[in-house]
């Protein structure tokens, strides 16, 4: 199978020619291999970050290395959290909520070395969220910090640079079984820096009839990985999935969601963001799929883009026949915070029912005069007035998060990328 | 004592010219209501007061206590002690009102802000929001963010009523607002004048404002110019008679 080319419809406006898959090779991580203290650290931090959490997975190039389960009730409960083999051998468990996947989708097939998997039994509500990190390895760019010493560490991020780059394919299942409610935060990470890296994750939400689901995806790889990411979500009947996908890091950063309303009733909230900075391409695509009747879903898709970075936001609703009093809307908000940067807005619409509500709006464009003006009437100085106004943005957006515990590490992580694009303060940003 | 003077000033908005010659000279403590029909050029002149980006002075000259205000950028307006509310308040989503406060008020001099005894700005909000009738509840929201157009002119009010400049200008403060939200609104500015010598310019159509807040004097405007100055009876004159004594022709 050919890898897609920037011909087929979905993958215009992206850089996706410049991809050589021989620069890559999987990272062959043993269970045994030693972790980097870069990674260390951040896990160490995301747990710091919820420490309300139900579990902590530790996946290094999508091996599941380290299981800490914070809630003991999990376990007693039926709630499965761990590698493949947590499932007991029950057979063709993936590819059910992804069916007909791409040449990406075959790779990470092909290459997974485990899959992580969260397993929720009937009528069990999780409270705490279950988060899964993610660290990926890219090719050492920098020595090793001298500040720790000793162990025989950065053996995750092998690679030689100009040489062969690591590559690597994170799997994750979740599924929420009938009347079962959780919440995932599934972070993508990587060493920071500008060092070579491919990830290509992919991951499959399953929501059961009258299951709820809130699921946070974050990615945080550093500048110089390629991170080509595919979700995808099935909502049973009267279900309700609510997702919240950010995308920051990486060079190029695709992330693909789609979400199929499959049992009547259901309904999906669809929310993402993404910060381009630098030269970063983020390309965000979205598939709202109801293919049964009385179904809701409301997706808000908010970018910036500074520097020379770029941003392609392209979302489709679909309403296949059958799907009647169906209610889908779609709002992609971009801001351009510079001269040298440039956001593209596609939204579209398949209607192949007539008794339905449907609206997509979309807007592209800089700081709005009207808010500056307004805040610097109060005698703010309009470079903070800025500020404060793409800080508001993402904000407006962060504080909606599905996943109300991760907030905190969403607004940190937003602000950190905020601040050093826009020489920001952060202090009394969020009052 | 400070003093807020306008003199022949001429401004433009969209390449059109609006405000044709106004002069005003405003002292702390007074209430000078400017009255004018639609379409006079009351909110353009608000504008070119704060020194809005697209509103542009064309002749003339805006000093507070003799300092030339005109070019000078809004903020530096605002923070040498002008306040505008707007006619209609600008939503900005995910800035807190606490935030931008606390921001405005970083910048401020000392002497804007005599009075507030030392008080957390959270304590002023709710102190000044109970003296306007304004809900608790949307002192955590963004700026102006689901609020309903009453709702928002007390939000600016209640802004006016921490931040403490030396001169506001409010523009169509009493609209959309009912007799009772008019009531405590203009109560609220009333005290300002005498708590820290607020000095007022309030723009509306309507005199209803004006009886609430106890004019001194009244400005009549049409077609860009001041065509009467007087006492309050001269709004009361207005009432009965309508503007039309005063349109271009008449
Ligand atoms: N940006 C603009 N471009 C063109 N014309 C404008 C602009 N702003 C205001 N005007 C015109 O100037 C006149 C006065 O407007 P405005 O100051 O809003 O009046 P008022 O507040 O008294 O109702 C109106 O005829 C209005 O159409
Ligand atoms: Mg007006």
């Amino acid at each position: 199978m050919p890898l897609p080319s920037e011909k087929e419809e979905v993958w215009r406006y992206t850089p996706i020619d410049e991809l050589r898959l021989d620069e890559f090779a999987p990272t062959a991580t043993s269970a045994a291999a030693p972790v980097s203290a870069s990674a260390q650290r951040f896990v160490v931090g995301v747990a710091a970050d919820l420490p309300e959490r139900g579990a902590l997975l530790g996946v290094l190039d999508g091996r599941p290395l380290t299981v800490s389960v914070q809630d003991a009730q999990l376990s007693e409960r039926g709630v499965r959290v761990g590698g493949l083999q947590v499932l007991g051998g029950e057979p063709d468990v993936l590819g059910r909520v992804l069916t007909g996947g791409d040449a990406l989708v075959r790779l990470n097939d092909a290459f997974h070395p485990d899959v992580v998997v969260v397993d929720v039994p009937a009528r069990t509500v999780v409270d705490g969220p279950i988060v899964i990190v993610h660290w990926c390895s890219a090719e050492p760019a920098e020595p090793a910090e001298p500040a720790e010493p000793a162990e025989p560490e950065e053996q995750g991020e092998r690679g030689e640079p100009g040489g062969v780059a690591p590559a690597s394919f994170p799997r994750t299942l979740v599924r929420i079984a009938q009347g079962a409610s959780a919440e995932v935060v599934e972070i993508v990470a990587g060493p920071p820096g500008s060092a070579r890296s491919l990830v290509v994750p992919v991951t499959e939400l399953s929501v059961a009839d009258g299951a709820h689901l809130s699921y946070v995806g974050l990615q945080v790889l550093g500048a110089g990985a390629w991170h080509l990411a595919r979700l995808a979500a099935v909502a049973g009947r009267d279900a309700t999935l609510r997702t919240f996908t950010v995308g920051l890091g990486g060079s190029y950063d695709r992330s693909r969601t789609d979400a199929l309303a499959d049992g009547a009733g259901s309904s999906t909230e669809l929310r993402s963001a993404y910060l381009g900075t630098g030269d970063q391409i983020h390309d965000v695509r979205t598939l709202q799929d109801h293919a049964a009747p009385h179904t809701t879903s409301d997706l808000l898709c908010k970018g910036a883009v500074a520097g020379t970075s770029r941003s392609v936001y392209s979302g489709l609703i679909r309403v296949r026949r059958g799907a009647v009093r169906t209610e889908a809307f779609q709002t992609n908000h971009n801001l351009v915070l510079d001269a040298g940067a440039h956001a593209d807005s596609v939204p579209n619409l398949d209607i192949q029912e007539n008794d339905v509500r449907c609206s997509h709006a979309s807007t592209v464009g800089p700081i709005d005069e009207d808010q500056r003006y307004y805040l610097e009437s109060r005698g703010i100085p309009p470079s903070r007035a800025e500020q404060l106004i793409v800080l508001g943005f993402f904000d407006d957006i962060v504080e909606r998060s599905p996943v109300p515990s991760a907030i905190g590490r969403l607004r940190q992580e937003v602000g950190l990328r905020l601040a050093d694009t826009l020489g920001l303060d952060l202090e009394g940003a969020h009052g | 004592m400070s003093i807020f003077e306008v003199e022949g000033l001429h401004a433009s908005a969209g390449a059109r010219d609006v405000v044709k010659g106004v002069d005003l000279t405003v002292r702390s403590g007074e209430v000078h209501v400017v009255m004018g029909p639609n379409g006079s050029g009351k909110s353009t002149l608000a504008h070119a007061l704060m020194g809005r980006p697209g509103t542009s002075v064309t002749a003339g000259s805006i000093r507070l206590d003799g300092v030339e205000l005109t070019g000078t950028p809004s903020w530096k307006r605002a923070r040498a002690g002008l306040f505008l509310a707007l006619q209609q308040p600008i939503e900005v989503p995910g800035v807190l009102l606490e935030a931008a406060l606390t921001e405005a008020l970083a910048g401020r001099s000392g002497a804007s802000q005599e009075g507030d005894g030392g008080q957390s700005i959270d304590d002023r909000l709710k102190q000044e929001a109970a003296a306007i009738g304004f809900d608790e509840r949307f002192l955590r929201r963004p700026l102006n963010v689901d609020l309903s157009g009453g709702e928002r002119k007390r939000n600016e009010v209640l802004q006016l009523g921490v931040l403490r400049p030396k001169f506001c200008v409010l523009d169509e403060i009493d609209s959309g607002l009912d007799v009772d939200a008019v009531r405590a609104v203009s109560g609220r500015i009333e005290r300002a004048t005498s708590e820290w010598g607020l000095g007022v310019i309030a723009v509306t159509h309507f005199h209803r404002l004006l009886r609430e807040l106890r004019a001194d004097k009244v400005h009549v405007l049409v077609d860009g110019r001041i065509v009467a100055t007087g006492g309050p009876e001269l709004a009361e004159e207005l009432e009965r008679t309508g503007y039309g004594a005063y349109e271009p022709g008449a």
